[in-house]
């Protein structure tokens, strides 16, 4: 690939099946001219993804990828990353596959901070099976699975994210195209887990998360002077919860990512034709 | 008296049985002696019985038998629990303070020591072990300067003066019974020139992994299979690798694919649970063709069944587990040697392949300690077969009409070429979905058939191109026929000496592969009986080898946790031919 890669590089020839308006479209456009405004190219790029309809991303871009099974993305991404740190590592999920089947793994790859990034398409409700709550669907939000709403609180996955350790928290939008593909590319730029929540609008099955209902109520923390660095103001947005945000919430400037803490920067793929020099040695250690 | 000596320390965990007995261990090897360890151990880190035994001898030695020649007893419960296997010619090792209350048969030699006492002298109660490895050492006439080296080996790093303090520990145990005691119980503990190292199934396992290239470890701790990620741990590193341990084996194994499928020879362990949780992703692996070698160190279930138990009952989980169905490769070394190589060999077929590879190791193999020399692990032999991988040079070959990299075309051997990220122009999806050529998810019924043929017909390409063989032992014309798998190889290659004996020839075939495995139709054939010899309860091994020479098989079946012994095996076999015979 040469230097100026364009982000239709990153677009493979396979339609989506996505319905059509659904906000995964602008969620992907957005990872995609984040990847190339970031220098990246198809073949330094490996992307993640679970199931569900978030998980098809894969499918529709070019890149080194895996679509793997429901909720074990971030581990994925996280072996590529370390077995080869040269590796530019994007793993996306939906919000059941990131905090209902994952929220395990999501908890452990936020503080073991490897240098991903990591995209959740929030749409509060799960899609592809055609209409359940998922951990952040509201409280009385009726589904086929929860009549009378889910009777619990959805999982903030901002505080989450920020009780974990995590270095790097952003929300976005998928349909504000501009500072969505911005906020991806400061996840990208920060040296460490860059985790970014995309409200992605499912226009099937979720008749109160809407396109409108974002536009009017979320706002945008660079018009808010917020400064990301600032940890307690940062806490206090994402616990005060009577509002929605956009952008970058919480940024550690200090965050050392975990091949650098663990010294684990060779291309692992790289070995000899035999056992390596020294091998030797590991037996002589049982004399 | 005989070379072959039996020796095992006993108390509560937590008493140091472990590390007392791999100090024994270390110093029998280092007098150039055989050494064949066994541990009997609680799921608890403290209280309970554990025991650990030694047996050496200046021959080689591979199994446990029914027999304890030297006993050190911590609590009166260790001399309970060996009761049946001390003889006239055996010496307890006690400290009169703590145990040997009740009445025990006359014939048995008691010595009693004042190890807590003498360790004090030396130093500290801890080392009352100590002393009684130093007792031993006067009983069985070993040189005590072997002892001096394994505890330097031990302690060095913890100063001078705490080696010192052990080495008089030592002192203090072997001069209090040489002035004490005038025993008839004699042996004679000879050195001999061999130089061997000492190591136990995990180990070499691990140690296999780091030669074969392997540079990913993710891994969850579970027993017997920890022991694989301490070693790695901490040495791997020096090669260039890493081991990660995971929040649970889902994320372990999911870790371990990534790796992979990045290039590197990436690696899991686990137990039995642990390949429950990995199931999920099995199938993913297999699928999108990533090499992968999982490895499952068997103990007694099911669910969380005896976790420090010894059993081989996983062997239709690791052939069959997984919904759909799965081309894979069960690999199941039968000494601890053969952990080394069968690891090595796992790596080159998961590559080749590129499919997941089982290796089936059990508790048994896993925590035994065995001296071999040191060509054992010769190096220089370990080849490293990476397969189809192209390069930015080669991956033209593979791109179809419009560039595409075709990661999983449909070739005559069923193996597609494979880009590392990071090849120019290789980019592609795998996917767990049915999958065109290009990893695309498809329905079309005629890619469906397509993709399923391809990866089933890698195992006919393995058959083809691999040598499924067994190992044999015994008598090559004999009428009975032994087969075993797994660490069962030890005790049977013993109980053969004790079965010639008594006039019983006997053919005996060890067989490492489950899947793909060889043809054993002729040697059964041959056979006026076969028996197949197993640590399960319906003979699961015994049911393949049916399924495959539509004939009925003996079996001999241990299912109560606890290894075969060799001597017990001769005798099972003694009795199953006879019933056979009376039988015809």
């Amino acid at each position: 690939m040469s230097s100026d890669v364009k982000f239709t590089d990153f677009k493979s020839d396979k339609q989506p099946t996505w319905c059509p308006g659904c906000g995964d479209f602008g969620t992907m456009n957005g990872m995609m001219k984040a990847l190339a405004n970031t220098g990246n190219d198809p073949d330094n790029t490996f992307v993640v993804a679970g199931i569900g309809c978030s998980g098809k991303i894969g499918t529709y871009m070019h890149s080194y990828a895996l679509h793997g099974v429901h909720g074990r993305a971030l581990p994925v991404g996280t072996g590529v990353k370390f077995a080869n740190p040269d590796l530019e590592v994007m793993v996306a999920g939906g919000d059941g596959d990131g905090y209902s089947i994952g929220a395990g793994h999501f908890v452990h790859a936020v503080r073991r901070n490897p240098d991903i990034t990591y995209v959740v398409m929030d749409n509060r409700i799960y899609g592809l099976t055609k209409g359940q709550a998922s951990p952040t669907s509201r409280q009385d939000f009726e589904t086929s699975t929860t009549p009378e709403g889910p009777k619990q609180p959805p999982v903030n996955p901002l505080a989450l994210a920020l009780a974990s350790g995590a270095t790097f928290i952003a929300q976005s939008f998928s349909s504000d195209a501009l500072r969505h593909a911005e906020i991806i590319e400061q996840a990208i730029e920060h040296d460490g887990f860059g985790f970014v929540n995309v409200f992605s609008p499912c226009v099937t099955f979720n008749d109160v998360d809407t396109y409108d209902y974002f536009r009017d109520s979320l706002v945008d923390l660079q018009e808010e002077d917020h400064d990301p660095t600032d940890y307690q103001s940062a806490k206090e947005k994402i616990l005060e919860g009577d509002k929605e945000y956009m952008g970058v919430i919480w940024q550690d400037e200090e965050s050392v990512p975990y091949h650098e803490t663990h010294g684990v920067t060779e291309n692992m793929a790289d070995i000899p034709d035999g056992a390596a020099d020294g091998t030797m040695d590991l037996v002589r250690e049982f004399y | 008296m005989a070379e072959d000596l039996n020796w095992a320390i006993g108390g509560e965990a937590g008493d140091g049985i472990d590390s007392t007995g791999k100090i024994f261990a270390q110093a029998l090897s280092r007098a150039g002696r055989h050494v064949f360890t066994s541990k009997d151990f609680a799921s608890r880190i403290r209280g309970g019985y554990t025991a650990y035994k030694i047996r050496t001898s200046t021959e080689q030695v591979q199994s446990v038998v029914d027999r304890l020649d030297i006993l050190v007893a911590l609590t009166q419960r260790t001399i309970d629990e060996n009761l049946d296997e001390l003889h006239d010619q055996s010496a307890v090792i006690y400290d009169g303070e703590r145990s040997w209350e009740a009445e025990y048969p006359e014939y048995i030699t008691g010595v009693d020591v004042p190890l807590k006492s003498l360790a004090e002298e030396a130093g500290g109660a801890i080392m009352r072990n100590i002393v009684a490895l130093g007792a031993a050492c006067e009983i069985t006439n070993f040189a005590i300067k072997n002892l001096d080296e394994a505890l330097e080996k031990r302690f060095g790093s913890k100063g001078e003066k705490i080696v010192e303090n052990n080495k008089k520990a030592a002192r203090l145990g072997q001069e209090y019974v040489a002035e004490n005691y005038d025993l008839d119980v004699d042996y004679d503990l000879d050195e001999t020139d061999n130089d061997y190292v000492l190591l136990n199934g995990d180990e070499a396992i691990g140690m296999g992994a780091i030669a074969a290239g392997c540079r990913f470890y993710a891994g969850y701790p579970i027993t017997p299979a920890t022991d694989v990620m301490e070693y790695l741990t901490g040495r791997i590193d020096e090669f260039g690798g890493h081991v990660v341990q995971a929040e649970d084996e889902l994320s372990a194994i999911n870790m371990a694919l990534g790796a992979a499928r990045a290039g590197a020879r990436s690696m899991t362990a686990t137990s039995g649970p642990g390949i429950d949780l990995m199931t999920e992703t099995f199938g993913l692996v297999a699928t999108s063709e990533t090499p992968l070698v999982i490895v499952d160190v068997m103990r007694s279930g099911p669910s969380t069944g005896m976790p420090t138990k010894q059993e081989q009952g996983d062997l239709n989980m690791t052939l069959y587990g997984g919904h759909g169905e799965i081309p894979r490769f069960v690999v199941a070394p039968t000494s601890i040697d053969e952990c080394f190589w069968k690891t090595v060999e796992a790596f080159n077929y998961a590559e080749k392949y590129q499919t997941p590879v089982y290796l089936v190791a059990d508790l048994a193999l896993a925590v035994t300690e065995q001296t071999f020399p040191p060509e054992a692990f010769d190096m220089d032999e370990v080849e490293v077969d990476r397969g189809k991988v192209v390069d930015d040079d080669t991956v033209g070959e593979w791109l179809d009409d419009e560039g595409r990299f075709r990661a999983h075309a449909n070739t005559d051997d069923g193996v597609s070429p494979r880009a590392f990220p990071g090849t120019i122009d290789g980019a592609h999806m795998s996917t767990g979905l049915e999958h065109d050529e290009l990893g695309r998810r498809t329905e079309d019924t005629n890619v469906r058939i397509e993709q399923v043929d391809k990866r089933n017909r890698k195992v006919d390409t393995a058959r083809e191109q691999e040598d499924w063989d067994y190992r044999e032992f015994g008598d090559p014309d004999a009428d009975s026929l032994v087969i075993s798998w797994g660490s069962n190889e030890g005790a049977m290659r013993e109980a053969l000496g004790y079965l010639d004996e008594r006039g019983i020839d006997v053919r005996f075939l060890s067989v490492p592969y489950i899947f793909p495995r060889p043809d054993l139709s002729e040697e059964i054939a041959a056979a006026e009986t076969t028996i197949v010899v197993e640590c399960n309860a319906t003979g699961q091994f015994a049911n393949l080898i049916e399924h495959d020479v539509l004939e009925r098989v003996e079996r001999i079946n241990k299912y109560n946790g606890v290894r075969f012994k060799a001597d017990e095996l001769a005798d099972d076999i003694e009795e199953k031919l006879a019933t056979e015979a009376k039988a015809q």
